[in-house]
């Protein structure tokens, strides 16, 4: 009993903690078993049904023998530095054209964002329609005379990511931008005076005062990004299913086709896991020199 | 005031139970999935509510659109995850394979046996694939083959040809098609119908014995093989003469032959219930060829009613009362009528039937079936098939030996 102090570390704050019991009970349940019950399968031979029958890393040598999770990665990887340049700089920079206390800013803002509001299968269809030769764009420009104008993305394999990832940049880029307007409008006005009285240019204050000055605001931002970016489904489902051919295929896609589509579970595993190991590979060396470097610092 | 306003209430309250104690009793809601969503199945699927309703039970309709790929994962994980639905339609054969081996899917012997089962269906095949163990979980409605080749005649006399005979004469026609706008085979986005299209080159330019060592016996040493080369030199062809279809889904793709945009599609008997709600007549205004006109076979693949076990005997009675009525010989009339499929009963009246249709129960007469890709591999395996060939479809310049190595390949792993 000599240690009496610790209990009331513990009870400290009780209502609090008790409070926040069915959340650490989600997480630890659903976040941390569910992904540990889903890596236990992939080793199994499991199809329509979860069996406990292991079988080594078969699946997962199967799945890198697989063309079409190699053209899968391939995409994720052109769509993820697409969306992150240039959702990034588009974003960036209407901020920065919005913050000139420009007239009509909320009407712009609102319709710069709009296209946030629609779901990615919404934006998909209106995009499908767009980029189809016969009803959209293409249609268009050739009625209006250019008759040889070609421009159909999303029907040619070696572009068709690109024709995507205008969809997804159309409706992810005013969230961006409104982020970007935050940070800027948390400036102190103070900076902008100091710079101007100094001769600075725009351009350079910009580059080499707020942007270093918003980190915080494009950290956040960067996971944002990141999770649309390994997580795209849906828009690739609403644009092409895929097509054509195999050329528009997404990780996500695979794991949702061979578990529920081809019956093969462990399969569609093996693949999860793989597009949990790459984001794992990625965010811990990041979050442990951003978070792990502020706690010392 | 409030009081009698609760009295009101609590009235009509009463009112509402009593008569939800006395609905089930007149009628069991028995809700049904299936993926028949095109306007030629919805006309077909409706025959079948409405003879269900005809027993004094309600059919409560579960159409899942976006074809089969789509439908069954919902089907399957509703199953699996304890809601089950009434009955499901799947297609006979190794679908449901695993639901059946893990108890959630109801034996239908004792009926089956009530009813005569082996003895009414033809062909005898179709009851195998509902077989599993000696026990019938399944209820078969119609057969459906996919050798059929669908041709426009408006788009041959445009182009100022005749009417092919067989593929060989239809690749030869497809330069004058081209000439004249059309395109000459239409072959849409979704992946099963490249991958099924090839399987009908398999069974036509290949013929019935090669079909079946390859998916049958999954010889992959035969896959690889140079008669298998051949086929793949259709496909070939048939690559060449679809590269301007910019449709996804099957029926738009047979709406392209309807309106003489395209000069033909190879599709499964189900694209006739398509031409008929068109109004078009077979043999004026389009003309099939079983078989692309070269191996005149019929896969016996189709669809089948399964029965998930449930607790509610009311609606394990009405599940009875479904399965005798699918398989009553008027319904499978009406029913194969508009979804111009062949009934699974050789024993009714098919008089009302069409050219092409007439065709194919011919052809059934002969006992010239072969058991269809449903019916012989797994899932797993038709997935990796359907992902090489709609990639074969969409990419010109695949070449065709890595394209057979890689079928030779999947043929070897497939179970």
């Amino acid at each position: 009993m000599s240690n009496s102090e610790r209990p009331n570390q513990l009870f400290r704050n009780l209502n609090a903690k008790v409070a926040s019991i069915p959340m650490i009970l989600t997480a630890l349940v659903v976040f941390v078993g569910g992904t540990a019950w889903t890596v236990l399968y992939s080793f199994t031979n499991s199809k329509l049904l979860p069996r406990l029958n292991f079988v080594g890393v078969d699946q997962y040598y199967r799945l890198w023998a697989t063309p079409r999770w190699l053209v899968s990665i391939e995409n994720l990887l052109i769509y993820g530095i697409i969306s992150l340049v240039f959702s990034l700089v588009i974003g960036f920079i209407l901020a920065a054209l919005l913050d000139q206390k420009i007239r009509f800013e909320d009407t712009f803002r609102t319709i710069f964002l709009y296209p946030f509001a629609l779901s990615f299968i919404v934006t998909g269809l209106v995009w499908q329609w767009l980029l189809n030769p016969d009803f959209g764009i293409q249609r268009v420009v050739r009625d209006l005379g250019w008759t040889s104008f070609s421009f159909d993305p999303l029907y040619n394999s070696s572009i068709v990511i690109y024709g995507i990832s205008i969809a997804a940049l159309w409706q992810g880029t005013g969230l961006i931008m409104c982020l970007m307007l935050a940070g800027l409008r948390g400036i102190d006005e103070d900076i902008w005076k100091a710079a101007r009285v100094d001769g600075i240019p725009m351009w350079k204050t910009y580059l080499f005062i707020i942007i270093p000055m918003m980190r915080p605001v494009f950290i956040t931002t960067l996971v944002i990004i990141a999770a649309g970016i390994v997580k795209v489904y849906d828009l690739v489902v609403a644009q092409t299913s895929g097509g054509p051919g195999i050329a528009s295929e997404v990780p996500a896609k695979y794991v949702y086709d061979y578990m529920f589509f081809a019956q093969n579970l462990g399969q569609g595993f093996a693949a999860s896991t793989m597009m949990l190991l790459s984001v794992v590979i990625v965010i811990v060396p990041w979050a442990y020199l951003e978070f792990g470097g502020k706690k010392r610092g | 005031m409030r009081y009698r306003f609760l009295t009101a209430a609590f009235a009509a309250f009463a009112a509402t139970v009593a008569l939800n104690f006395a609905g089930p009793a007149a009628a069991t809601d028995l809700e049904v999935t299936h993926w028949w969503t095109s306007g030629g199945e919805a006309a077909a699927v409706a025959e079948l509510a409405k003879a269900f309703d005809a027993t004094g039970n309600h059919w409560v309709d579960g159409a899942i659109a976006g074809s089969g790929g789509t439908a069954r994962p919902i089907m399957i994980s509703r199953i699996t995850g304890g809601d089950p639905m009434g009955a499901t339609q799947f297609n006979h054969g190794r679908q449901a394979e695993e639901l059946v081996q893990a108890g959630l899917m109801r034996d239908l012997t004792d009926i089956a046996t009530k009813g005569k089962w082996t003895e009414v269906v033809r062909p005898k095949s179709l009851l195998d694939s509902c077989t599993i163990d000696g026990k019938i979980y399944c209820v078969p409605v119609n057969i459906h083959s996919w050798q059929w080749l669908w041709l426009s005649n408006e788009a041959f006399q445009k182009a100022g040809v005749p009417m092919p005979k067989d593929w060989n004469e239809f690749v030869a026609a497809a330069p004058a098609l081209e000439k004249a706008g059309i395109i000459p085979l239409a072959v849409g986005g979704q992946p099963w119908q490249a991958s099924g299209a090839f399987d009908v080159l398999l069974a036509a330019v290949g013929g019935t014995d090669a079909f079946l060592k390859v998916y049958k016996e999954k010889d992959a040493k035969f896959a690889g093989g140079p008669e298998i080369a051949k086929v793949f030199k259709a496909a070939d062809d048939a690559r060449k003469m679809a590269k301007n279809t910019n449709v996804q889904d099957w029926n738009q793709a047979t709406n392209l032959v309807i309106t003489g945009k395209a000069g033909g599609q190879i599709m499964g008997d189900w694209a006739q219930g398509e031409f008929q709600v068109a109004g078009k007549t077979a043999g004026k205004d389009y003309t099939c060829l079983p078989g692309l006109g070269l191996n005149e076979v019929i896969a016996t693949g189709g669809d089948a009613f399964y029965f998930p076990l449930l607790k509610d005997a009311d609606k394990s009675k009405a599940q009875e009362v479904l399965a005798e009525t699918l398989l009553d010989p008027k319904t499978q009339v009406a029913f194969n009528l508009k979804k111009g499929s062949l009934p699974v009963r050789g024993d009714v009246d098919l008089n009302a039937a069409n050219d092409c249709m007439k065709k194919g129960i011919a052809i059934l007469a002969k006992g010239a079936v072969i058991p269809w890709t449903d019916q012989l591999l797994s899932q797993d395996s038709q997935k990796q098939k359907e992902d090489l060939f709609s990639e074969f479809f969409a990419k010109p310049d695949m070449s065709l030996e890595e394209a057979q190595k890689r079928f030779a390949d999947i043929i070897a792993s497939a179970d």
